[in-house]
């Protein structure tokens, strides 16, 4: 059953082809069998999978069905979950747990889709390889002694492994589009805004979004379709009206102009990833697209800027763990200021200090101007750069990474080339648009990825795009060959 | 020397909003600890904070009282440090772009005068929650602390005066009138002792004549007019000797015990926190139209200034009494029910701010949990006005009221206050007292016009002591002249 694709199983369960139990059991047992290799689940809801399964399994004999009921999917252990650890990947919250279910959640719920577990993830989303995980590295499963990207890793490895058909990730800066492009999955950062950050627990906060990690386009606008929308609890979620993002998937391409900035194609591409790149432009000609070289000018700007308004909003939020109300809390404190300081010292890992302390001293009175007030104003020029852009064309496509997976261990020590991996993903969050990264075919028998940016609350067109290139191609159908073994006849 | 003290005022009022500024939880006081604190308020992670429409416009009405330019763009900042009552490790206030720009408010002294303070500006903020200490709640062991988080995200308004205050007694009454000026317009309980109103005070002194200001300090977190009076007074007379003893003022944060009447450094310059702030990335800026502030401006309860004028316009008190009368809404509303239901405003006026405000300053409560309600005091009131009873019963029946023994006519009625006021059993009683006291009669007529006033009091005193006081005054000077003088 793991070689279907979500659309396809929901057709299985809806053809009583299979029930959700023997779906969501199918899939547990390959969690329990083969997640010792990828590390890719933090917490498996083993129990309440099933029980939500049978739930299932009833309301699909009564013909009571919602979106995706009884398919089961995987989450971020960002997402908070009533009743069930939410750890964000810290020892901070190793035990945390919730007392309320984050919106996403709740929509899921209400869509009749199983949970069966929680996605390691890179510490409070602060990473791009998943190795900053107080529960260790998540193994991609196209070669494991790489890494998966990160910082929603555990998803993309969940997915790419088939332990799950679909799963749900965050972006801040790349957290899914990158893994997805390492671990040669599907993924949609939605316009931010788009999806509710009401109890996904916040890195940087104008510029988290939540979105799926799947198979294919089409899977990804199945969970779309639950996740999208406003929400009361959210003030910056967006009022704008969702569409149906099944219903233009299959729209004509033809007349579509497609932009290649020239600054994504310079130096530090990998040739092989760029040929990956170039064949897809070549097939969306095909589909009828013509392509228009076009120039973001301020790119070279995103990462220093980024990684200024990252860590200060982080610095911020990752206040309120103080070792007083909730998560971890050092042994034996002499006072308030030993409370304080040996719990955060002992809870948080070290690239998240690292954050906390720029952040910090971006914030600081004396330096505000020339760091925070300043990123600001390059956070504006790099919107505008796109705004003029989409003035001349429909999507925006080039790699979505520089390189492919890398080893595990191998930029553990040098969070500059680190920072780097990210320079084609960051600007879409700073300027808050819809992007997506899809299979594209291998550079160095490693997934590459073809990034598409849309305009804003353009997903319907970005999935659009990605679909009709998934029905021309069957890069999206490629499994590692340990997975590829696996799927029954 | 003579010295010139130089105020300014940082003042914390509770909104009076049925729940918090960022969260659905309730705001009503004195719950038990922690009952009224959501997962919003305890900062769980992923939660994130929703404005309360109602703080803002709260915020806006206390802008359009004072005239000031209220800022169609406001913005909410972070300000960050650690503390256990604090659970975000930030407040969310506004810093740059506040809701309320520049304002003003008159305030009248003592003496009579009258002066305009500056207002910098107002803006919203969170209140934090409280840390208990041991012996607080039982349970508590040795050396321990706890939390309530009741009262983080209540909704505050900090109002920002420029530093145009010269003394206590101006600081006070800016105070009172920024209490009056809230309490007409309903954005606050102004419950004093629930910290509905707390203060900071910058004080400085310099050389009067001077122009440059002196180097200020800042007392915080006073909680009555009276401390504040208080603490300005020790600060002031602490700076003038130190410098007259050659010596500098330190720049530092002071805290004042109302207990001890003593004050201490609690920080200096040196050692105040960076707060960092930056505008909050969880909430949007906050953006407003004209026809959203008319809307407000059209509704706006009337305010004490107008009020007063209004009260010497058309119930003839003098701009005194007025100003008493008028300031708070309560009180105006009290008195004008009393009035209303008596129809004579002088005495009204009389019984609200003579017997009635003794009492309960007497009591120490406030006129809104007054025992005896505007409707009863004006039908004792009436009672006087229509001669069934006098002024002085009235206040032995006004005593029965306040112990809850009922309306006042029901008391005269038990208690068989009624005036006397039929002429045959008045004429009776008068004979009987001439009868009894024949040499007071004798050197009463045989007194000149002057003398004889003076002594026509003991007569009286007789008949009203005879009467247990419910003769009718009037009607016994009448009789008893008629049949002193025959």
């Amino acid at each position: 059953m793991h070689d279907k694709t979500l659309a396809e199983l929901s057709q299985g369960l809806a053809d009583k082809a299979f029930s959700s139990v023997e779906l969501t059991e199918h899939f547990l047992k390959r969690i329990n069998d083969l997640d010792g290799n990828y590390n890719s689940f933090i917490t498996i809801t083993e129990e309440q999978a099933v029980a939500q399964a049978k739930a299932a399994d009833e309301q699909l004999a009564k013909g009571n069905t919602q979106a995706l009921t009884g398919v089961p999917i995987a989450h971020k252990d960002i997402f908070c979950t009533e009743g069930v650890k939410t750890s964000c990947g810290s020892k901070m919250l190793d035990n945390f747990v919730p007392p309320y279910n984050a919106t996403v959640i709740e929509k899921f719920n209400a869509a009749g889709a199983i949970s069966l577990g929680k996605t390691n993830m890179d510490e409070f989303a602060m990473g791009s390889s998943n190795e900053t995980s107080f529960y260790g590295s998540v193994k991609n499963p196209w070669n494991t002694s790489c890494v998966p990207g990160g910082s929603s890793g555990g998803s993309a490895a969940a997915v790419a492994a088939r332990l799950a058909p679909a799963a749900t990730g965050t972006d801040t800066g790349g957290s899914i589009r990158q893994p997805a492009a390492l671990c040669g999955i599907t993924g949609l950062k939605p316009t931010y805004g788009r999806v509710s950050r009401y109890g996904m627990i916040a890195f940087a906060s104008s510029l988290d979004q939540g979105g799926p990690m799947t198979q294919t386009a089409e899977d990804a606008a199945l969970l779309l379709n639950v996740m999208a929308g406003f929400d009361a609890k959210d003030s910056t979620s967006s009022d704008t009206a969702v569409a149906d993002y099944i219903a233009t998937l299959n729209d004509d391409l033809s007349g579509l102009t497609i932009g290649l900035p020239k600054e994504y194609f310079g130096e530090g591409l990998d040739p092989a990833i760029e040929a990956s790149v170039q064949a897809a432009i070549k097939e969306y000609e095909q589909l009828g697209a013509s392509v228009k070289e076009i120039s973001l000018p301020n790119t070279d700007l995103a990462v220093p800027c980024y990684y200024v308004i990252a860590p200060s909003e982080a610095s911020a939020n990752l206040s309120r763990f103080d070792g007083v109300r909730y998560g971890y809390r050092c042994e034996d404190p002499k006072d308030l200021h030993d409370l304080y300081t040996r719990t955060r010292e002992e809870g948080f890992g070290e690239e998240v200090k690292r954050r906390i302390l720029v952040g910090t001293y971006a914030l600081s009175a004396g330096f505000y101007d020339a760091y925070y007030k300043k990123a600001q104003q390059i956070r504006r020029l790099i919107k505008n750069d796109f705004v003029e852009a989409f003035k001349e064309v429909d999507v925006i496509m080039g790699p979505t990474v520089p390189n492919t997976a890398f080893g595990i261990g191998e930029k553990s020590n040098d969070p500059v080339a680190m920072y780097l991996e990210d320079i084609y993903t960051i600007s879409t969050n700073l300027a808050g648009l819809p992007g997506m990264s899809i299979p594209a075919g291998f550079a160095n028998g490693k997934p590459a990825g073809l990034q598409l940016t849309g305009n804003y609350f353009a997903e319907a067109k970005l999935l659009n795009i990605a679909h009709r290139f998934q029905q021309a191609t069957d890069w999206h159908k490629q499994l590692p060959a340990t997975i590829a073994d696996q799927v029954e006849g | 020397m003579e010295w010139e003290t130089v105020i300014g005022l940082e003042v914390h009022v509770q909104l009076a909003t049925q729940t918090k500024i960022f969260s659905g939880s309730s705001t009503a006081f004195g719950a038990e600890p922690n009952t009224q604190a959501n997962a919003v308020d305890l900062a769980m992670p992923g939660t994130l904070p929703v404005l309360n429409e109602q703080a803002l416009k709260n915020a806006i009405m206390f802008g359009l009282a004072i005239n000031a330019d209220i800022n169609k763009k406001s913005v909410f900042d972070r300000k960050n440090y650690f503390y256990p009552d604090l659970p975000k490790g930030y407040q969310t206030t506004q810093m740059d772009e506040p809701i309320v720009g520049a304002g003003t408010v008159e305030i009248q002294l003592k003496n009579g005068s009258h002066k305009t303070i500056r207002i910098h500006h107002a803006h919203l903020e969170e209140d934090a929650g409280k840390s208990l200490h041991e012996g607080v709640l039982s349970g508590m062991g040795h050396g321990s602390s706890g939390i309530d988080l009741n009262r983080a995200g209540t909704p505050l308004i900090e109002i920002v005066s420029e530093p145009d205050i010269r003394s206590a007694e101006e600081a006070v009454e800016f105070a009172k009138k920024l209490h009056s000026i809230v309490t007409s317009l309903g954005i606050s309980d102004g419950e004093m002792s629930q910290g509905s109103m707390r203060f900071d005070v910058n004080v400085s002194v310099r050389l009067k004549g001077e122009e440059e200001f002196g180097t200020r300090t800042e007392t915080k977190n006073l909680n009555s007019f009276k401390f504040m009076e208080e603490a300005i007074e020790l600060e002031v007379e602490r700076q003038i000797d130190i410098l007259e003893d050659g010596g500098e003022i330190i720049q530092e944060t002071r805290l004042y015990n109302g207990d001890t009447k003593t004050a201490r450094s609690m920080r200096s310059k040196e050692e105040a926190n960076d707060y960092r702030y930056f505008p909050c990335p969880d909430l949007l800026p906050v953006v407003i139209d004209d026809s959203y502030i008319e809307e407000l401006g059209n509704n706006l309860p009337e305010l004490p200034d107008a009020r007063q004028a209004r009260f010497v316009e058309s119930y003839g008190l003098s701009e005194y009494d007025a100003g008493i009368l008028g300031g708070e809404a309560t009180t105006a509303s009290f008195f004008e029910t009393v009035t209303e239901q008596c129809g004579d405003a002088k005495l009204a006026a009389n019984w609200v701010m003579g017997e009635l405000s003794a009492k309960l300053n007497n009591e120490e409560i406030g006129i809104n949990h007054c025992p005896i309600n505007a409707e009863q005091l004006g039908g004792l009131i009436s009672r006087i006005k229509d001669n069934t009873i006098s002024g002085k019963i009235a206040k032995t029946v006004f005593e029965a009221m306040w112990n809850g023994e009922g309306t006042a006519d029901e008391i005269i009625e038990a208690k068989d206050l009624k005036q006397v006021s039929d002429t045959g059993a008045l004429e009776t009683m008068v004979d009987e007292v001439i009868a009894n006291n024949t040499e007071q009669v004798e050197n009463y007529r045989n007194a000149d016009e002057g003398k004889r006033k003076k002594m026509l009091g003991f007569f009286v005193g007789q008949i009203m002591k005879a009467s247990k006081g419910q003769a009718n005054p009037g009607m016994i000077n009448q009789i008893l002249l008629k049949k002193l003088n025959d």
